[in-house]
């Protein structure tokens, strides 16, 4: 049995302009223990599949048209209001990339921290607080003690993105999504809370989905990717394979599009155009206008998922062309 | 590959491409774009903000009564044939008629007569006095917020003064110590005592707004204080300027009315709404004769409520957070 | 239909003239290549600290820039990498006259003008121009694209008579790669990727000799990000212009530059060529910085040794004494708290001979190569 398995979501935001698909047709799984990484750029709808699976999407102007989210087998999609209420933080928790905002400001840590064990397990102001401090150097974060009582903003980016992590861990759930975590963070301290990330998913063995937009930040963690483009999944598979053989053209592209650390410079291969607008995407494959391996089929007809091995799939009708090429 | 045009080499031509989808974009609201070019509406603040406008109830109910109290404010004579200052007191609180439809107040007046003049003094002074604190308001304001330093800590603390006096007070203090008052002096007076509400505003968001990338590129293109002043600054933190104004508005003719309600704002032979139900109120008149107290205060509450309506509804147009 | 079609070419056509001239223009203007175009010594920027509402004391100073020295020659990208808070945007702040400096030097040409006013920084700003971070903030949203990219001309009447202007900005356009009919559109009907083209064309009106971008590309979407650098380096060569380039993501740091400085709590760190930063780095932090950017490709990550710096980097405010660096560095010991290390070639190196890749300026006492920092290079 999966932990969690999406199955043909379907997302919409009603908008001025007009109706934006933002998800259109998405599966996913993760399970217990597995890293998940969702790439996508701005626009792809990896987040707003996030805050979907977490319920915390906003509605309206979002609108969820289609498809289930099994949570140990519960769809959470027809679950009353009360218990989707209860799952959230206790069974599956949110990291988000804006450790500051996401924070009360005018809490201290230790009081937001405490508030969880209280709310959820009745626990006392001295247990709650115990527990607090507990957390704190469970996260790394030094001096816990002497901290607790400190607000928000007297910690560094780094440290209040390792309270979130603290915050989301604090009732031990099962599923944690973390959208674009480290981000906001500057390279030297992205490395550490990815480092305790991962330590943490594999000490209480949860599922973990990373929502992120950084092709270099997966390669580390992730156990299988799914790469998203215009409210679709074009292409999943495990982490080594993908980036060995990318077996979509956008997934190529992006790879070749970025510089990187241990290559020297040249002109960069890049995508032509820019990314799909939500209310107007191309007929046919939604990455057509963009493709170099674009023909007729792929103005007309829309690729399914095709299967390329037991664990990838393509949404591409030339996948085969990808691995002739090499 | 040698020569400069811009449109050879792999990067530039898919650019191009882009771009014309992106003309699709941008131009291809509506179902309606058949041409390449299709000509679009230059959306901006302002016309999208109108476009909203357009569509709200709320506006077009407080537009059309707001119409339609300036022009009755330009010409009363339109709909009132009378003169508001004849009157015989041997009408006095008669009740309404044919001809005579909302009755005569204590001296004798045509109730109808006065309540649509009445509604030239409410404009004039809601108008004009909203014009002068925005004028004042925001050229401190903006100034101290643009200048900081000395200018904006001398000016914060002199609107937190000025803040300290309320209106009513304020009114019944200054006003009572003039002669006699006219419309300009009631004027006068809600400009001096309401400048530092929209100060306050005009002064947070032309920090706002200067504190914005394309204000520094116009420094580092070398641009002076009054480019950047009217160019860049000025345009992108007039909305919450106007947003207040409006609201002000209507909240200021109530003032007026307050004043002159309690005999510090204007005197006979101005007519006023605010003067009329003081008078009306004056020895329980009104318990006989309802009329003479019911139909300026609907007018006022109706004014008020129109301008504030205008305020709510502009505010919400003009609020990009909103959409 | 057809004669619209013909027009359009011809208008073409006239652009492309144009375009020829005025990179002959330039090339006629230039400045004898590998001197150096702008030279910084020095350089301190203190924000003042202050207290009190009516009556402000300062009660102490970020030093955000602390004694930064570099050279910019004609014609090269100089990359300046470092995390969020070491002084980098202050550096491009200060070299475009948006800051004064609490002290130092900045030579254009040989010409003082840290302290230029009036007429004499009106031409600075001529030849010194800024590329923004954010393309959604640096363009006035009231403005149409023709009054943005026109506005320079605005200011600066003599660079094109009122006549030739909205041609002139046409071609602007069309040399960033837009289509040269969108002047009457506002910036909020275009992209990121195309925002920054907008920017950079704005950037490029006064046809200045030295662009500073600041972090141009990283508010921008991955798969545009390179289209935006290849447009940079095409510029680069078509108009001889010379980059401070900006940026916390090393990699495309790499890509662009010629030679990379590093920079950590207001101080430049390690400066040398891209090889000799990437490939040869002597200071810890420099390497930690490099070991911390992860490399997409699993199998070369594995390669790879992480260092993982412990804490946060302290504040400006109050920056350690001696080396700023070693309250999180591996190698601190008694001396790096008493002497602060000079940015030069190590005593470590001292044997070693221009040309060798360890040779250059790097402000460590201890200063030594590591293996397996980057990982084995691809070229």
């Amino acid at each position: 049995m999966s932990l969690l398995q999406v199955r043909d979501l379907h997302v919409e935001f009603h908008t001025r302009d007009g109706v934006a698909q933002a998800v259109n047709g998405v599966d996913l799984g993760v399970e217990a223990g597995e890293t998940l990484a969702v790439l996508g750029e701005s626009g792809s709808g990896k987040s707003v599949t996030a805050q979907a699976i977490m319920g915390i999407l906003d509605m309206p102007p979002g609108r969820i048209t289609g498809g289930e989210i099994v949570f140990q087998d519960r769809d959470l999609l027809t679950l009353p209001r009360q218990e989707r209420r209860q799952i959230r933080g206790a069974k599956m928790a949110m990291i988000f990339q804006d450790a500051l905002s996401a924070l009360n400001p005018v809490l201290t840590v230790g009081y937001q921290l405490a508030e969880m064990f209280r709310v959820h397990q009745g626990a006392s102001r001295k247990e709650a607080r115990a527990k607090a401090v507990e957390l704190m150097e469970r996260v790394r974060i030094p001096a816990a003690r002497q901290r607790v009582g400190d607000y928000p903003h007297q910690f560094s980016g780094g440290m209040r993105q390792r309270i979130m992590i603290a915050m989301a861990l604090a009732l031990e759930p099962d599923l944690i999504i973390a959208d674009e975590p480290t981000t906001a963070l500057d390279v030297t301290v992205q490395a550490q809370v990815m480092d305790l990330l991962a330590d943490l998913q594999r000490e209480f063995n949860m599922g973990l989905i990373l929502i992120t937009h950084d092709l270099g930040v997966v390669a580390d963690v992730a156990d299988k990717i799914a790469v998203m483009y215009a409210g679709r999944i074009v292409e999943t598979a495990p982490v080594k394979e993908l980036y060995k053989a990318p077996a979509h053209p956008y997934t190529k592209g992006l790879l070749d599009s970025i510089p990187r650390l241990d290559q020297k410079g040249g002109q960069l291969n890049v995508i032509r155009g820019m990314p799909p607008n939500l209310q107007q995407t191309p007929p046919g494959c939604a990455y057509n206008p963009r493709c170099p391996m674009a023909r007729a089929v792929c103005r007309k007809d829309e690729p399914p998922l095709y299967e390329v091995s037991a664990l990838r799939a393509s949404a591409c009708h030339f996948w085969e062309e990808m691995f002739d090429a090499r | 590959m040698t020569g400069p045009p811009a449109i050879e080499g792999p990067d530039e031509t898919e650019t191009l491409a882009g771009v014309e989808s992106q003309a699709e974009r941008a131009g291809g609201k509506g179902p309606s774009s058949p041409g390449r070019e299709p000509r679009e509406r230059a959306r901006s603040l302002w016309s999208d903000a109108w476009h909203d406008l357009r569509r709200n109830p709320v506006f077009l109910i407080a537009g059309l009564l707001i119409a339609f109290l300036v022009l009755i404010s330009v010409w009363p004579g339109l709909i009132a044939s009378r003169d508001p200052l004849s009157c015989r007191l041997g009408r006095s609180l008669d009740a309404s008629s044919a001809g005579h439809w909302f009755g005569f107040d204590t001296q004798g007046c045509d109730v109808y007569t006065r309540v649509v003049y009445g509604a030239r003094t409410s404009v004039t002074v809601g108008v004009c006095a909203t014009l002068g604190v925005a004028v004042l308001g925001s050229v401190l304001g903006g100034l101290a917020g643009f200048f900081g330093g000395v200018w904006d800590a001398v000016l914060s603390r002199l609107t937190d003064i000025f803040f300290g006096i309320p209106m009513i007070l304020g009114g019944l203090v200054f006003l009572s110590m003039t002669g006699s008052r006219s419309v300009w002096t009631v004027v006068a007076f809600i400009v001096l005592l309401g400048w530092p509400q929209v100060a306050r505003i005009a002064r947070g968001s032309v920090i706002t707004a200067k504190q914005n990338d394309y204000v520094l590129a116009a420094r580092a293109l070398g641009a002076g204080n009054a480019r950047m002043m009217t160019r860049h600054i000025l345009p992108n933190a007039v909305a919450p300027v106007i947003v207040t104004a409006t609201i002000a508005l209507g909240t200021y003719i109530s003032l007026e009315a307050t004043l002159s309600f309690l005999g510090v704002g204007l005197q006979p032979p101005t007519v006023s709404w605010g003067a009329d139900i003081s008078a009306a109120s004056q020895g329980m008149q009104f318990r006989n004769a309802p009329h003479i107290l019911l139909y300026p205060a609907a007018a006022l509450s109706l004014t008020v409520l129109a301008f504030i309506m205008l305020g709510d509804a502009v505010r919400d147009a003009l609020d990009p957070k909103l959409r | 239909m057809h004669g619209e079609g013909s027009s359009r070419k011809v208008a073409r056509e006239e652009l492309i003239q144009a375009r020829k001239l005025l990179a002959k223009s330039h090339a006629e203007r230039s400045y004898a290549a590998g001197e150096p175009i702008l030279q910084v010594r020095d350089l301190v920027k203190h924000f003042p600290l202050t207290q009190g509402v009516l009556f402000k004391r300062q009660v102490g100073a970020v030093k955000a820039v602390d004694g930064v020295s570099f050279d910019l020659r004609k014609g090269e990208t100089l990359g300046i990498v470092g995390e969020s808070g070491c002084g980098k945007s202050t550096v491009a702040k200060l070299i475009t006259h948006l800051e004064r400096p609490t002290a130092g030097t900045i030579r254009y040409k040989g010409n003082d003008i840290t302290r230029a006013s009036g007429r004499a920084l009106k031409a600075v700003r001529r030849n010194i121009q800024m590329v923004f971070q954010d393309p959604y903030t640096s363009l006035n949203p009231r403005m149409t694209v023709g009054d943005i990219i026109g506005e320079p001309f605005d200011i600066h009447p003599e660079v094109a008579p009122k006549g030739d202007r909205r041609a002139k900005v046409q071609e602007l356009l069309d040399v960033v790669g837009l289509n040269p009919e969108y002047v009457n559109r506002y910036p909020h009907q275009f992209s990121g990727g195309q925002r920054q083209r907008i920017g950079i064309a704005r950037g490029l009106a006064l046809r200045p000799e030295i662009i500073v971008a600041d972090e141009p590309v990283s508010a921008l979407d991955v798969s545009v990000q390179a289209q935006v650098v290849n447009l940079m380096e095409r510029l680069q060569d078509e108009f001889g212009l010379s980059y401070v380039f900006i940026a916390h993501d090393l990699s495309i740091v790499r890509h662009i530059s010629d030679r990379v400085g590093v920079m950590y709590l207001g101080k430049l760190v390690e400066v040398g060529t891209e090889t000799e930063i990437y490939e040869h780095p002597t200071h810890p932090y420099t390497q930690a910085l490099l070991s911390a950017v992860p490399v997409p490709d699993p199998e070369a990550e594995g390669r790879r040794e992480r260092i993982v710096l412990e804490g946060d980097v302290p504040s400006p405010a109050n920056p350690p004494s001696g080396c700023h660096f070693r309250t999180r560095c591996w190698k601190a010991q008694q001396r790096c708290a008493e002497e602060e290390p000079p940015l030069a070639v190590p005593e470590n190196f001292a044997d070693s001979l221009p040309g060798e890749a360890v040779h250059h300026p790097s402000a460590c006492h201890f200063a030594a190569e590591r293996a397996a920092v980057v990982g084995p290079v691809e070229t």
